[in-house]
């Protein structure tokens, strides 16, 4: 039974999101905060990532938007007093910090309990020096590693241990800083690398080609343990399992192997003494039961989340139950509603976890996989075999693949190295070997992935090369039809296989005969429950998917095919009890697509249920809240394709669709989905084209007299050349329908512009590139809104912080506007309502406007919620989704009252990158999209607002020294008053060349430092970085000239390799050095949400 | 027939028919003979090779939910010094036949000597594959257990519907004569065999004690042994009314040995007890069934595979029920109030599945 004394408990979440920590900590945050409301206990959440679920009204009872930092936690339980503290939901920057607050005794002076796994334990499993220990107590197999406190340690280490090795950073999350070393010049590297992490590092013998297996593991205070699920990864060990595939549950291991690790696991966690949930990774000797623990995680993490969703077991909720005292008998299983929690769920259907990368977006990055995490998000595709479920993973990561097979070709010099060395594109290069004759063990042996897995790759491979030689659709027979939906072709790749779609020269006319012919065959997918027990007793549950290796559905449809025939008589839909409204989700999480449409999509369904009607998500992101089956009606883990909503479509019979909560996949259904009457919700699919397609948005502009910048879409390189002669350089090039910003760069010459046309062409073969007028130094401004019928119920108008240039996405913004003129606003009000009423929206949309001193222009406008919408939603207190979800269903809104706008308090949204995690790039931000996350914090001024985000993104106020490059004349003079500030408030500026003669030209005392290309001359820059003299760097890039680049280059990155704060725009400097030096931390009051 | 193996569609199609009517489509990978018995589903992830084998099944087409079969192929059949098998349940496959969503035509494990197909053709056993084993669990759950055929559709049905209820099936898999193992140990243990599993076996050796083998129907009762263990079997309990007798008179006879008996030894020990025995609607069959001891908060994962279970209702007043099914209540184990006699209905041996409760065989010899 549960502790009575516990009233009131704090958890700490995430933060913004970054590689290695994302969406799963907003998942398993909500499912603990749930848990504990349940209980009637009082919560208070510290997390600075506003766009959060978790952060929303109603989560939790208090809510900060703070850094999650030892010094603002201690703050807020000085304030708040709570009674308990849960460590685990959070990833590792809440267990560092807990750890911390323990250590520094925090958490005893203020008399806060650790709920669940206690503090020690954690210790135990985080300092690899104690948990080998723990390990060797009972017996238990670790890989040996020697903690090193020096890098002449780490060396001599590794010739005892012998090369090949692995060096880890102590205390660090996702692999942060670690890697593996063939000999001692990489060694040297690394461990310098891994010691600016962390004061300690692991070296350890590498086990390379060793399988990776997962359990998730559950023990409550009466010592009953469960495993709830395990997990094998595609790639053998030696790629990080955020790099790695991986299925659910294991395929390759034997009863016997599959329950030697499960015990292990639990005599693990038994002994350490884990109250709640942590994962045991292992790696596997292929050739025999031989195993090492690799480590153990005592908290929630991305597996678990991924186990949650795999098997429907909640593994957050129940850690957060078992936390307050309950034993797992004493709970329920949230799936059958009637049995224990104190279960192990079996699975009736293989799941797959495929990464996402956007290496595409860094100059400079190192594409190949290892032992650090890259990937930015993740897809979980279920399915009755393991082609079906890949084959929709490779579909669902979004870029640009059909599956498996049927993909573009895919140029390779050398396959053997390839394969040997895998990078984002390893499957494809798999594929690749297999279509050239490679053998099974030839595969295997450069890749040590298992042959079963690569077995599987072959059998859809054979079918795909069947149906080549049927050639026809006539030819392709029901045993062969069914084999191919079974092993999860798409009627796309049937399509392109046959050469129906060279045949017709039109993809979407092709995959519709496929259709129509199979559909005539009677091979139609079924839908199938998810319910923790394989179908062994009757579930009551709504966690669903579809598959073609089935013969009926779980669930009872008849109802609404008796209205099959109602699309056209919408009235006829009052006649059913219970309408659908499906939502689409937003797939995975993605540079310019994550957490805030999750935020969306979740607020669009509250908003559906609500208002009586079934609310249905379609969605396969295993990180996100809307996928927890808790959250809808009716939930479809699976595929956000064209053919698949149809699918689902045809069988809930809707009373409508939502494509414009989910970011830009759903938006990119809308016109196809309309083609088939399928009923969109809110505003038409004519006029999101309208918007969306540059031409007919130019034209729409031109015609109510907006302006826009000069654009023209371009074919060849002499057209290109003849307009930017009309509207001069600088010039934005680009390719169209993009999200975040795809490919496209700003060209300041001709050279520049010469050398991204090259690397671009791939991208603009079949599509023109279109080439727009750059306005340099002018304000970006956005709206966001709500219409209904063409006229606009609310809005929010925020201002960037950075100048137009550096990407929405990136940008620091701020909201209200703190620095616009009212004319310029007056005027956006103007030019939004024409849009609104030209287009004649009904829903949520944004617009991009740039400001020129009061001469605005537009630069796009999407008929859809955009990023900002739950940062302005919060910072107003104005749910701008539930609104628009309103409008959409139809029903009655209010006009919020005027004053609402009026706001005395400031938010501010500021941007998380990952660079650390993405070696070699080149940290500097551009019009292409380069952050994973952000945060949003409020503040009484704009001044305490930005120090909250800043520091809540990872920046640090610098201690003494801050070196500076502050790139043209111009942004020099921009810097100017800042390096005044810091010298007036006794910091050491060192700055390069041409900084340090206009900082000492300017009566500012600093020491110049070189260049990295000065090479012999003193001080170096590097160096002082290296010798970690330097607390902050400011390095702003003059001009994308590669020397400049390249110099800068070095600067930046070593910044980012030693974890100095970097900043790389002269206007956030600015500010961000106003608000450290006229405002300390201590003056900030700390203030919930609700406070302001 | 299958000139190759790796194209699913050369596979001759089949159809299980169901005894209310209902048709599953298919095709055999495995001996190409029809073949009838008592359809029952298994929710286990793992461990075909082990469940094949597993005396139990004697009798019943086994049907995986776990759609992925065949995977990591099977071990050798190599038999140790001691007569037992390295890695199977017995010395052959005792199901009837194997019903899988998607046998995996090709398997890889370091251990494996064989296919799935290639050994369930060597022992003459079906095998079909393709079908929707969650509908056909459905199906089962609702009907309860049904007889079943698997017949090829390129043949006429021309074999009878099987029995099940009544059949002695523990007849069929009990050993002929009376086995021996590690003897000359300092404890014996005396194993009335109704169809046991061989890890029981094996973990009896383990723990150092000599283990005497007897048939089902062998009256022990004067031989000299140290504890009596009542082994798992196959079919109904009623069919072990001389096994019963045998007990009831080991009791009278030697009330301070202990006692201890799994699955259908716990069946039968409760009808020694006095108890009744009733068929579940929803039978056990799966890796992942939980039960709690009784009066304790100590809980446990376990095997299991069966359809009968003791009401615990009827136990006699010297009796009491020692572990408890978490998802339906039912019973999971017996112990006499004052005799050091017990038994579960769970597989603490696993082989396949789970080994938490491993400790009750510690128990068992710590009382020897």
């Amino acid at each position: 039974m549960i502790d009575p004394n516990i009233k009131k408990v704090l958890l700490l979440g995430s933060g913004a999101l970054k590689i290695g920590e994302a969406g799963e900590f907003d998942y398993s945050g909500s499912q603990a905060l749930k848990a504990l409301r349940e209980e009637g206990i009082q919560t208070i959440l510290i997390n600075p990532n506003i766009a959060t679920v978790q952060t929303s009204e109603g989560v939790a009872d208090q809510i900060y938007f703070l850094p999650v930092t030892p010094y603002f936690v201690e703050r807020v339980i000085e304030k708040e007093r709570p009674q308990g503290i849960l460590l685990a939901f959070g990833g590792q920057t809440a267990l560092n910090c807990g750890v911390q607050l323990y250590e520094n005794g925090v958490l005893e002076r203020y008399g806060v309990q650790v709920l669940g796994t206690p503090v020690q334990a954690i210790i135990d499993t985080e300092d690899r020096e104690l948990f080998v220990r723990r390990l060797d107590e009972i017996g238990v197999k670790t890989i040996k590693s020697e903690a090193c406190d020096n890098i002449e340690a780490a060396r001599a280490a590794a010739s005892r241990l012998g090369y090949p090795v692995i060096i880890r950073a102590a205390y660090a999350l996702g692999g942060l800083g670690s890697g593996f070393c063939d000999n001692e010049d990489e060694l040297n590297k690394i461990a310098e690398k891994a010691f600016s992490f962390s004061p300690q590092v692991l070296v350890e013998k590498s086990l390379k080609g060793w399988k990776e297996i997962e359990y998730e593991v559950v023990r409550d205070r009466y010592d009953n343990c469960i495993t709830v699920c395990n997990m094998e990864n595609f790639d053998p060990l030696g790629i990080h399992t955020g790099e790695s595939i991986v299925i659910a549950p294991s395929q390759t291991l034997t009863n016997s192997e599959y329950h030697k690790l499960r015990s292990l696991a639990i005599r693990i966690i038994r002994h350490i003494g884990i109250v709640g949930e942590c994962n045991v990774q292992y790696a596997f000797d292929p050739q025999s039961e031989d195993y090492r623990v690799i480590e153990v995680n005592a908290r929630l993490s991305r597996s678990s989340a991924l186990a949650s969703k795999a098997t429907g077991y909640p593994l957050a909720f129940v850690a957060a139950k078992l936390g307050l005292g309950y034993g797992l008998f004493e709970l329920k299983n949230s799936v059958t509603k009637t049995t224990s929690a104190f279960f192990e769920p079996a699975l009736d259907y293989v799941v797959c976890k495929i990464p996402r990368w956007d290496l595409g977006k860094f100059r400079g990055v190192d594409r190949e996989l290892g032992s650090s995490m890259k990937s930015v998000g993740e897809v979980m595709a279920i399915g009755r075999t393991f082609e079906e479920s890949i084959q929709k993973g490779l579909r669902m990561i979004g870029q640009g693949l059909h599956g498996f097979v049927g993909n573009k070709e895919l140029e390779i010099d050398d396959i053997d190295a390839s394969l040997k060395a895998p990078t984002d594109k390893r499957v494809l290069i798999i594929e690749k070997a297999l279509a050239q004759g490679y053998t099974i063990d030839q595969i295997h042996q450069l890749t040590k992935i298992d042959r079963w897995f690569l077995q599987k790759l072959q059998n859809i491979r054979r079918t795909y090369v069947a149906l080549q030689q049927a050639g026809s659709l006539d030819a392709v027979g029901e045993e062969l039809m069914r084999r191919a939906k079974v092993e999860g072709f798409t009627d796309f790749q049937i399509a392109r296989a046959i050469g129906l779609e060279a045949q017709l020269g039109d993809s979407d006319q092709a995959l519709r005969q496929v259709r129509q012919y199979r559909k005539q065959m009677g091979i139609v997918p079924y839908v199938k429950q998810i319910d923790t027990l394989a179908a062994e007793y009757p579930a009551q549950t709504n966690y669903l998917y579809l598959t073609y290796a089935g013969c009926a559905h779980d669930i009872d449809f008849t109802q609404h095919q008796q209205h099959q025939s109602a699309f056209s008589v919408i009235n006829d839909w009052a006649a059913i009890n219970k309408k659908s409204v499906i939502v689409l989700g937003s797939g995975a999480y993605r540079i310019g697509s994550s957490v805030e449409f999750d935020w969306c999509g979740v607020q669009a369904l509250n908003t559906i249920r609500e208002q009586g009607y079934r609310s249905v998500m379609i969605n396969y992101n295993p990180e996100t809240v809307s996928t927890d089956y808790d959250m809808c009606d009716r939930l479809y883990f699976d595929e956000l394709t064209f053919e698949r909503v149809m699918d689902i479509v045809e069988l809930e019979q809707p009373h409508g669709v939502i494509v414009s909560t989910g970011g830009q996949i759903p938006n990119n259904l809308a016109m196809r989905l309309d083609a088939e009457q399928v009923p969109i919700l809110g505003t038409s699919a004519t006029s999101i084209d309208n918007a969306e397609d540059r031409d007919k948005f130019s034209s729409l502009c031109d015609r109510i007299g907006v302006d826009q910048p000069a654009w023209a879409a371009l074919t060849s390189m002499d057209d290109i050349h003849a307009f930017i002669q009309k509207v001069g350089f600088p010039v934005l090039v680009r390719p169209s329908y993009v999200l975040s910003g795809a490919a496209m760069n700003v060209c300041s010459n001709e050279d520049e512009l010469t050398r991204f046309l090259q690397l671009a062409a791939n991208v603009s073969k079949k599509h023109p590139v279109v080439v727009s007028k750059f306005h340099e130094n002018n304000k970006e401004i956005e709206m966001d809104a709500v219409a209904q019928n063409g006229d606009i119920i609310a809005y929010a108008i925020s201002e960037h912080i950075e100048y137009a240039g550096v990407h929405s996405g990136d940008a620091t913004i701020q909201f209200p506007p703190q620095k616009i003129y009212i004319e310029t606003v007056r005027q956006i009000k103007k030019v939004s309502r024409k849009i609104a009423k030209e287009l004649n929206i009904s829903g949520p949309f944004n617009i991009q406007f740039l400001a020129e001193q009061n001469h605005l222009r537009v630069i796009e406008c999407n008929l859809r919620a955009s990023r900002s919408f739950p940062f302005v939603s919060k910072v107003l207190k104005l749910n701008l989704i539930e609104l628009a979800t309103r409008v959409m269903l139809g029903l009655p809104v209010e006009r919020p009252a005027e004053n609402l706008f009026d706001l005395d308090y400031v938010g501010i949204k500021a941007s998380q990158f990952s660079f650390n995690r993405l070696q070699k790039a080149d940290p500097v931000l551009g019009v292409d999209m380069s952050s994973t996350g952000e945060v949003g914090c409020l503040g009484d001024d704009t001044r305490s607002a930005l120090l909250l985000s800043m520091l809540s993104v990872g920046h640090r106020i610098p201690k003494k020294t801050v070196l500076l490059s502050t790139g043209t004349a111009k942004q020099k003079a921009e810097m100017l008053d800042a390096a005044h500030t810091l010298v007036n408030h006794g910091y050491e500026i060192y700055a390069t060349g041409g900084t340090a003669k206009y900082l000492s030209d300017n009566g500012i005392p600093n020491t110049m430092v070189h260049w990295p290309s000065d090479e012999g001359q003193q001080p170096q820059a590097l160096d002082l970085l290296h010798q970690h003299k330097i607390d902050m760097v400011v390095n702003i890039p003059k001009n994308l000239t590669s020397h400049e680049l390249t110099n800068g280059y070095k600067i930046r990155r070593a910044a980012i390799d030693l974890n100095i704060p970097l900043i790389t725009n002269p206007r956030l400097a600015s500010t961000f050095i106003d608000a450290f030096c006229n405002l300390s931390l201590d003056d900030i009051p700390v203030k919930a949400w609700g406070e302001y | 027939m299958n000139s190759n193996p790796t194209i699913p569609y050369t596979m001759r199609k089949v159809t299980l028919l169901l005894d209310d009517g209902t048709q599953f489509h298919g095709y055999s990978f495995g001996y190409e003979r029809p073949v009838a018995g008592e359809v029952v589903f298994n929710t286990a992830m793992t461990g075909y090779p082990e469940s094949l084998t597993d005396p139990s099944y004697a009798g019943q087409l086994m049907v995986l939910t776990y759609p992925l079969v065949g995977n990591y192929g099977v071990p050798p059949f190599t038999i140790e010094d001691n007569q037992l098998a390295t890695f199977m349940e017995s010395e052959r496959i005792h199901a009837s036949a194997i019903i899988v969503s998607d046998y995996s035509t090709e398997y890889s494990h370091w251990n494996a000597v064989e296919s799935l197909a290639d050994w369930l053709q060597r022992e003459m056993v079906p095998g079909i594959t393709g079908i929707d084993t969650r509908e056909l669990t459905k199906v089962l759950r609702e009907h309860g257990v049904m007889m079943g055929k698997i017949l090829f559709d390129d043949e006429p049905d021309n074999i009878p519907t099987a029995e099940y209820e009544g059949v002695n099936f523990i007849e069929k898999v009990s050993c002929q004569g009376i086995l021996r193992y590690n003897e000359g140990a300092a404890k014996r243990v005396l194993l009335v065999d109704c169809g046991v599993k061989q890890n029981i076996i094996r973990c009896l050796l383990r723990r150092g004690v000599e283990v005497v083998r007897v048939p089902w129907n062998y009256d022990f009762t004067d031989m000299d042994y140290d504890g009596l263990f009542l082994a798992n079997g196959p079919g109904d309990p009623d069919t072990a009314a001389d096994t019963v007798a045998h007990i009831q008179l080991a009791m009278q006879k030697h009330p301070e040995r202990p006692i201890f008996g799994i699955c259908m030894g716990n069946q039968l020990l409760a009808k020694a007890g006095g108890a009744s025995i009733y068929k579940l609607k929803y039978g056990h069959r799966s890796h992942n069934q939980p039960v709690q001891q009784v009066g304790t908060n100590r809980c446990f994962i376990t095997s299991q595979n069966h359809g009968y279970a003791v009401d615990s209702s009827t136990l006699g007043q010297e009796w009491e029920p020692l572990f408890v099914n978490m998802n339906d209540g039912s019973n999971e184990g017996i112990r006499h109030k004052s005799r050091p006699w017990f038994s579960v209905q769970f597989h603490p041996e696993a082989a396949s599945g789970p080994v938490d409760t491993e400790f009750l065989f510690d128990d068992f010899v710590s009382l020897l």
